[in-house]
């Protein structure tokens, strides 16, 4: 009992001293009550050198030795207030970013904004302590930072708290602030491999059973899309141009293909379902069907085209989040 | 941009980084490199040059074995050289090839880092060997290279050349400067040294020694050097009564003059008026002399004054030391002497100088008395032909007896030492004097500079019932010597140190007015020791500085200098220009605003315009003028700061 409460307290007080509050909405300014500050191991083997000049200096009566060591630990000192400042007031905004697959891994956006007349250099963002991303942020400009969060499952993905650390100029302080953008991410369900095949279109206007296996029928290239399947992909295309293009392949533009939760084997969990429903999906998409999408609780109409690809995967992804489906 | 390690410590160092650390440690080590043996200067910088083909090249630094294969090699040589590894001169050379083989070893940031704090500890060694105003100057550029190259290897973005790095650690050190002074006045100093000193730490330092031989002088006063200041409370005397007094030497063995090896310590100094009262500032000369005008009236602190009034420090003087000081011009001393010490100011080696001893006993038989002796004497040398030169002729077993009756030629030790042996031949005790005649005056901040090449050397005789008196026979030769120093005392071909002589008077001026900073850089930079920070303290109204006091004075000034450093590296974090656009903007709006034109949340400022105009047409000229510069400073690139100046104005000018 005593070990929980420890860590509330330990919790709480970190809460207060690095101001953690939570996501904020709109644009976050470091402001200096934010920054934080300590020397790292290398300002410590600084420290130590110049004590190390003062002591020779006592031990040899060298004045100027004193007055070198007295310059160089005022330089130090001073570097704090630089790395200080590299930090302090850069303003943080979150940017788009496009939705993924579960398994894939979310790009998160940062707009970093330096509206004061000094550059700043070497600001590290990291939203995983392990990796960052570098930048510089000139006087009066606005760069793009990157952190990538792995989407581990479907639904709504928050990038956390993310850190801005600076080591500059001469890395013996190592500046941080915590900022965590009110921005989410959409994690699709990842796409069952091997998914099961397509079910049977039913011809519109009650023209008869076709199956909608229109693989056969090639009909053009449209670029890639993330989730298209890799036996889809033009790799001749890839190897002359460089760029990823799906084939297209025209089914039977009049057919109505319901993909229906129903549809599924009764002995697959609900996760598993959502992963072959999106599987269909996307193979419906790349063979331009006009499809529509049965589940529990919502059903999307017939339609096709990009629009219609990602409404589809959007209610895959927040199945049974009710609330967020709006 | 790629991801990249949260820490870049292990990243490996670039050719550009490289050849950074190569030059700031190949400068900070310039200096010693001057100093090493050929052979460890070459193999240092064989060793950086090889650093810096391998970062040309691309290729990895040499593995650890030939590293330390490398290190043992280079240890094992200083130690053949050297025969030690401790000390200043062989530690000096060990560090300075360890930091090289580090420049090659030099793989990762970390290294690099570690290998400039390293540097910065290299700079302070040279302070053992020099620490005059252009070593300081220079080590100062060395430790601001340092600062660049650190801060250079801290860019993760596009390099954006030297400049940048080079503007950041000027102000860096700028910066850094009152937080400095601050330290420097008020940090608690210590009395070194905490451990002991190696014994090669003071070699090289000249001044007098405890003998006399011929020729010893000679080397001392062709040697420009400096060996002490004295600063005068009132006015300075008269340079022919400016008879510094050093070591006193009783015995001769026929050749050399040698001062005792005990001696007793003095009963009482001279008292009475006039005194004379000034300051010493004595350059390091690792011996036990301090040097103070005949006769001496006091002691300086930790020192003792002898019988033979020599003042003797209880240590070797092996830093600039300065010391306050008053003497009596003319006062005799020593009327008590007891026989054993009056003997022995009357030894003579037998079997030396035997025309002398004849001499001696022709005068002694003329004249009864002793002061009308020394007198015939004296007027011996003014009149017989005697030269004053710096380049006498060599002299051989019986030196006295050739330099006074054959050779004839000499300067001040030929002439004491003759002086003294007649003397003493004549049954009059007497005893060489060494020490420092006259000095230069600097005009340019009142004080006398004494340098070696005023070295000197005079007799002292003991007449009864007075005591023991000065007699300098070079006075009597060459008065020029004692009344306007030694250079006016020469013919012109004698060679002398450049400035000892006054031919160029633009030079000398020069000089001296050099001279008179480095007296204060010695008193004030170099001389700062716990003395004259209490002294400095005092000054400022903390007489009786407890460290406690000292402590809070420290952290209320250091906590003062870091708050102006602050001030002044937070004022570039104003906001931007666009900024000011934007406020300027919102003012205009405000006062449309208050005549009852708000904006609405999604109205574009020409929308706006548009409106306004409409409402207030008498304003119309106006408001659209001021939009149109908004528009073209905050979309367009027109944004100069006299641009933004003047649409402030015309914003400020605008009658709502």
């Amino acid at each position: 009992m005593a070990q929980p409460l420890k860590n509330r307290a330990l919790n709480g007080a970190f809460k207060w001293l690095f101001q953690w509050r939570g996501p904020e909405r709109g644009t976050i300014v470091l402001v200096q009550r934010r920054v934080f500050i300590l020397p790292t191991r290398q300002g410590l083997l600084y420290a130590a050198v110049i004590l190390l000049m003062l002591t020779g200096s006592v031990n040899y009566d060298l004045s100027l030795g004193f007055i070198l060591a007295f310059l160089l630990g005022a330089a130090g000192i001073q570097t704090m207030l630089h790395t200080f400042r590299n930090l302090a007031h850069l303003r943080i905004s979150a940017g788009r970013v496009l939705p993924v697959f579960a398994g894939e891994t979310a790009q998160f956006q940062l707009q970093i904004h330096n509206n004061t007349r000094a550059d700043r250099f070497s600001i590290g963002v990291t939203g995983n302590q392990i990796t960052a991303d570098y930048i510089d942020v000139p006087a009066e400009g606005t760069v793009t930072a990157q952190v990538p969060v792995p989407a581990l499952q479907r639904g709504w993905l928050r990038p956390g708290r993310i850190t801005l650390f600076t080591r500059f100029p001469v890395g013996l302080f190592r500046a941080w602030s915590y900022a965590e953008p009110d921005v989410q991410c959409l994690v699709y369900p990842a796409p069952a491999t091997p998914g099961l095949p397509l079910p049977a279109a039913v011809a519109g206007d009650g023209e008869g059973g076709m199956a909608g296996q229109g693989q056969d029928e090639f009909s053009g290239l449209r670029p890639y899309r993330p989730g298209d399947s890799p036996r889809h992909i033009a790799w001749k295309a890839v190897a002359r141009d460089d760029t990823l293009l799906t084939k297209q392949f025209s089914g039977r533009a009049d057919a109505e293909l319901w993909l229906s939760w129903d549809a599924l084997p009764p002995v697959f969990s609900v996760e598993q379902r959502l992963s072959h429903l999106t599987r269909w999906v996307l193979e419906a998409d790349v063979r331009s069907m006009t499809y529509g999408l049965r589940l529990p609780g919502a059903t999307l109409p017939l339609s096709s085209g990009p629009k219609h690809r990602a409404d589809c995967l959007r209610a895959l992804a927040l199945h049974g989040a009710a609330a967020d489906l709006a | 941009m790629a991801q990249r390690p949260i820490s870049l410590n292990s990243r490996p160092i670039i050719p550009r980084e490289a050849y950074g650390l190569a030059g700031g440690f190949l400068m900070a080590s310039a200096a010693h490199l001057s100093r090493l043996p050929l052979w460890l200067g070459t193999l240092i910088a064989i060793i950086v040059f090889w650093r810096i083909y391998l970062a040309r090249r691309s290729l990895l630094s040499p593995g650890k074995w030939l590293l330390g294969l490398l290190a043992f090699a280079a240890a094992a040589g200083i130690l053949i050289e050297y025969r030690t590894l401790l000390g200043r001169d062989a530690g000096v050379a060990l560090l300075v090839v360890m930091l090289a083989l580090k420049v090659l070893e030099t793989r990762t940031l970390r290294d690099g880092a570690l290998l400039g704090f390293l540097g910065f500890f290299l700079l302070v060694t040279n302070f053992l060997f020099s620490q005059t105003i252009a070593t300081a100057l220079y080590m100062l550029c060395c430790a601001w290279l340092l600062i660049v190259v650190l801060i250079g290897m801290q860019f993760t973005g596009t390099w954006p050349g030297w400049r940048q790095p080079a503007r950041r650690a000027t102000l860096l050190l700028l910066q850094a400067l009152p937080l400095m002074l601050v330290l420097f006045l008020l940090f608690p100093r210590i009395q070194g040294p905490l451990w002991g000193l190696p014994h090669d730490s003071h070699a090289g330092l000249s001044g007098l020694s405890d003998s006399m031989s011929p020729g010893s002088l000679n080397s001392l006063i062709l040697s420009d050097a400096v060996a002490f200041r004295a600063e005068f409370r009132d006015r300075i005397p008269e340079a022919r009564a400016l008879y510094w007094r050093g070591p006193v030497l009783w015995d001769y063995d026929g050749r050399t003059w040698t001062a005792p090896r005990f001696v007793f310590n003095a009963n009482e100094l001279p008292v009475g008026e006039p005194s004379i009262e000034y300051t010493v500032t004595l350059e390091p000369h690792n011996k036990r002399w301090l040097f103070a005008l005949e006769m001496p009236m006091q002691r300086p602190p930790l020192a003792i004054a002898t019988r033979d009034m020599q003042l003797l420090s209880t240590t070797p003087v092996r830093s600039r030391m300065r010391y306050n000081m008053s003497s009596r011009l003319e006062a005799a001393y020593g009327a008590d002497d007891s026989e054993t010490v009056l003997k022995r100011a009357l030894q003579l080696p037998d079997g030396y100088n035997p025309r002398t001893l004849q001499r001696a006993r022709e005068l002694r038989r003329k004249f009864n008395d002793d002061r009308q002796l020394v007198a015939a004497v004296l007027n011996d040398f003014r009149n017989e032909n005697f030269v004053y030169t710096l380049s006498p002729p060599l002299l051989g077993e019986h030196a006295v007896d050739e330099f006074l009756f054959d050779t004839r030629r000499g300067f001040c030790e030929h002439y004491a030492s003759a002086f003294t042996v007649l003397m003493r031949a004549a049954g009059i005790p007497a005893r060489v004097v060494t020490g420092y005649q006259g000095g230069q005056v600097n005009p340019v901040s009142d004080y006398i500079l004494i340098r070696q090449a005023d070295a000197h050397a005079w007799t002292e005789i003991w007449v009864s019932g007075t005591g023991w008196i000065r007699v300098d026979p070079t006075a009597a030769v060459s008065p020029a010597r004692v009344e306007r120093g030694i250079a006016s005392a020469l013919p012109s071909s004698d060679a002398l140190p450049m400035f000892v002589r006054g031919d160029f008077e633009f030079l000398q001026r020069m000089r001296l007015t050099w001279d008179s900073v480095t007296y204060t850089w010695n008193q004030w930079v170099l001389g700062y020791n716990p003395e004259r920070q209490r002294q400095f303290l005092a000054n400022i109204g903390f007489s009786d500085a407890t460290w406690q006091k000292l402590a809070v004075l420290l952290f209320v000034f250091a906590g003062l200098a870091v708050l102006a450093g602050a001030l002044f590296a937070f004022r570039d974090l104003r906001r931007g220009r666009s900024d000011a656009i934007r406020a300027a903007y919102d003012r205009f709006c405000r006062k449309l605003a208050r005549r009852g034109l708000p904006r609405h949340p999604a109205e574009g400022p020409l929308v706006y315009a548009r409106r306004a105009a409409q409402c207030r047409p008498e304003a119309a000229l106006e408001i659209a003028s001021i939009t149109e510069r908004y528009v073209a400073l905050r979309y367009g690139d027109s944004a100069t700061p006299q641009a933004v100046r003047e649409f402030q104005h015309s914003v400020r000018r605008f009658a709502s």
